[in-house]
């Protein structure tokens, strides 16, 4: 298949795997920013492939991981109200709010849906003008557009009964929170190649060169990932640190400026909390003023009770790189795909349900087959 | 009474309540919550050696013949997709658990569940596929059932389908069977059905229109037994696919099963449909396809028997049965790298991004 084989060809990673073995002198942390990335390389078995002295950690790309239990929470109390149609992406349903999840709303009764679109969502409300329709906006600047295109369509339509909850963030603030963390084991970045169609890469050329850090931004299918470490390594050994595109086939400098202006015009920078990494100023999206009434946290006023926080749980330390989940003595054992003490269990882009589905087998330590 | 306890006090529910107090579809979903719910809760209430062996059926003796029994319930939505409908789905879905069991298919009961005001022209529509469906597969529908239910109390149409075949070898084809180097034969391309049925049901646009993959398989299985395989298990894939239905097998026999992504065929419409939503085709469902396990030196010629009488797919050898890790599943994949499939808690969702 035409932009799939060839990237996910045997002997090319072969050729990539030598050439990394031939150049790579020391020992060297990369971390690969999106959660599609980190779930590329645990399915695909790529570090299997990578020399010993390199070390793949997984960043906090995962927008399900990253959603505030308190935002969850506040998801589950909007699905439960009978005027509310609430309308998802299908993995934020399973995702666990402090008592509840969207499934289980679901089967109590609530109507929750899964759509593929959020303009799916508008015609959603269109349809049923009696209802109060709220989509889920979550995820970083790759899904923004869309959504801000979503909240523009229904403006423009006149379709009052729609709203959004926004959990929307932004990654170049999370990487300088990781640079900055005391312990930072991160030598280089795997930026991440759908967050940089949208926004382009002149965000990280200033964090490549104050944090003296190589950026590549990368792609998601095998041949795209090992090229981007190969690129990555290449710079540390050369005591480079710039940012560099590998995903050119869809990465442009200046990034898609009408999807940027969409955004621009429909949201505005604010602080985030993000979970197991706590608030960070100007991390993420919120509806700017003009829009306001398409925010479903006002038009709703639910307030949540902050939950608890479990303490073994280590998925603040995965989600900057400090940890890998296999060094978790929750792993496998109290928490499970099934029962997640933390946000990096939950997704199937989490590194802890990845490393779950892809490696454990029990009693055994990495699961290498 | 405690919240573990049902009506009767002195009676425990194996289902930890306080984690599930609801059913939730994901116990329906052919993954690990189902599996619990089955294990924990049906198979230490009912428990006997026929429901223990965890095939695709029950096989018992009767009269000096041995005698497949099974049953299952259809409550597809929306009851009409491109390859099929709910009528074809509750025949051969039916017909292939018996083949399963290395029966021959014989006769089948069907039980309907109506929703008041469901046009009378679907219902025709569906039995009259049935009855196509039936006549195609070689059986007769031979005792039923019709009940109504409220408006709104049903999606529609709910079928259910019971069959009885009868076993005209010696072979113990069943999960504990299955030995160690064993060859792993699958009958042909895998993930039609499951994306047949998303497309339809949340109106998906393609290049081309994908079909179900439904169709009887019992053809396929009987010749295996006419020219004298020593066939060890069969097991059609259906929810969960391939990789839910391997996982299965090895817990059950209690060994290592290693398949090799290349010899897996996804045709390419539904490989691009599957990358789009964030599906892993191994664990798509299908409704017309089967694993055989025989033993190697068997394999080759099994596979030259299923290719002469398959139409318009490929089977193929995709693997081997080792003894350890037991209960595990290996994807070795193009890249040499190798992999432990996972059983999923309920259905795939599709991802964000």
């Amino acid at each position: 298949m035409k932009y799939l084989d060839e990237y996910r060809d045997a002997q090319t990673a072969r050729r990539y795997a030598e050439a990394l073995a031939r150049i790579v002198q020391r020992p060297w942390t990369i971390m690969e920013v999106c959660g599609g990335q980190t779930h590329a390389i645990v399915r695909f078995g790529i570090d299997q492939l990578l020399p010993p002295q390199i070390r793949l950690v997984h960043g906090p790309g995962c927008p399900v991981c990253v959603t505030p239990v308190e935002l969850i929470d506040k998801a589950i109390a909007m699905a439960g109200l009978p005027e509310v149609i609430f309308c998802s992406f299908g993995d934020m349903l399973r995702v666990p709010g402090s008592s509840s999840d969207l499934l289980r709303v679901k089967a109590e009764g609530g109507d929750v849906r899964i759509v593929y679109s959020p303009l799916d969502a508008v015609q959603i409300a269109a349809a049923n003008p009696q209802r109060e329709v709220v989509f889920f906006a979550v995820g970083f600047e790759t899904t923004a557009p869309a959504n801000a295109m979503a909240v523009l369509e229904a403006r423009r339509r006149g379709i009052e009964n729609f709203s959004l909850l926004v959990s929307h963030f932004l990654v170049p603030p999370v990487l300088r929170a990781i640079l900055e963390s005391p312990g930072c084991k991160v030598q280089g970045f795997l930026a991440a190649g759908h967050v940089c169609t949208v926004m382009g890469y002149t965000e990280y050329e200033p964090i490549a060169q104050q944090y003296h850090v190589p950026v590549v931004v990368t792609g998601f299918e095998p041949i795209d990932i090992l090229q981007g470490v190969l690129l990555c390594v290449q710079q540390l050994e050369a005591g480079r640190a710039v940012v560099e595109n590998q995903y050119a086939r869809a990465v442009r400098r200046e990034g898609n400026q009408a999807a940027q202006a969409a955004l621009h015009e429909v949201f505005q920078v604010v602080s985030r909390h993000w979970r197991g990494l706590g608030e960070i100023p100007r991390s993420g999206l919120g509806l700017a003023e003009p829009y306001a009434r398409y925010d479903a946290e006002r038009r709703f006023g639910i307030s949540v009770a902050p939950p608890d926080h479990d303490t073994t749980c280590i998925s603040g330390l995965v989600l900057q790189g400090a940890k890998r989940p296999l060094e978790c003595p929750a792993f496998a054992t109290t928490c499970t795909p099934e029962h997640p003490l933390g946000p990096t269990m939950v997704s199937s882009e989490g590194a802890c349900a990845a490393y779950y589905r892809y490696r454990h087998v029990a009693g055994g330590q990495d699961g290498r087959a | 009474m405690g919240e573990h306890s049902l009506e009767n006090g002195s009676l425990v529910c194996p289902v930890p309540l306080n984690q599930y107090p609801v059913v939730l579809l994901a116990h329906g979903g052919g993954g690990k919550l189902m599996h619990e719910l089955v294990a924990k809760m049906f198979l230490t209430s009912f428990r006997n050696p026929w429901l223990e062996a965890r095939h695709d059926g029950a096989v018992f003796p009767l009269d000096g013949k041995r005698i497949a029994f099974t049953t299952d319930s259809y409550v597809v939505r929306p009851l009409f997709f491109p390859g099929g409908n709910i009528g074809t789905l509750a025949v051969n879905g039916t017909v292939n658990d018996l083949a399963m069991c290395g029966a021959r298919p014989l006769y089948l009961s069907v039980g309907l569940v109506l929703e008041e005001g469901l046009p009378m022209e679907t219902l025709w529509r569906v039995v009259s596929s049935m009855a196509e469906a039936a006549r195609q597969a070689g059986v007769q529908i031979v005792t039923g059932d019709t009940k109504v239910v409220d408006k709104g109390k049903g999606d529609g149409l709910f079928i259910n389908t019971s069959g009885v075949g009868v076993i005209e070898h010696d072979l113990p084809v069943s999960p504990s069977a299955i030995q160690v180097g064993d060859a792993v034969i699958l009958s042909g391309d895998i993930g039609r059905h499951g994306i047949a049925i998303m497309a339809a049901r949340e109106s998906l646009q393609f290049e081309t229109e994908i079909e179900s993959d439904c169709a009887p398989l019992h053809q396929l299985t009987s010749t295996l037994f006419e020219h004298g395989i020593a066939v060890h298990c069969l097991r059609d894939l259906t929810r969960g696919g391939l990789a839910t239905a391997l996982l299965e097998l090895a817990e059950i026999s209690g060994t290592h099963i290693v398949i090799h992504e290349d010899h897996i065929a996804v045709r390419d419409d539904v490989r691009g449909a599957c990358e789009i939503l964030g599906l892993d085709p191994l664990y798509v469902a299908n409704e017309g396809r089967f694993v055989a396990f025989v033993p190697a030196h068997e394999a080759k010629r099994a596979l030259e028997l299923l290719r002469s009488r398959s139409k318009e797919t490929v089977p193929a050898i995709i693997g081997e049965v080792e003894a350890t890790p037991r209960g595990h599943v290996t994807l070795r994949s193009r890249l040499g790298t190798s992999r432990f499939l996972h059983m999923l808690s309920g259905d795939q969702l599709p991802r964000i991004c």
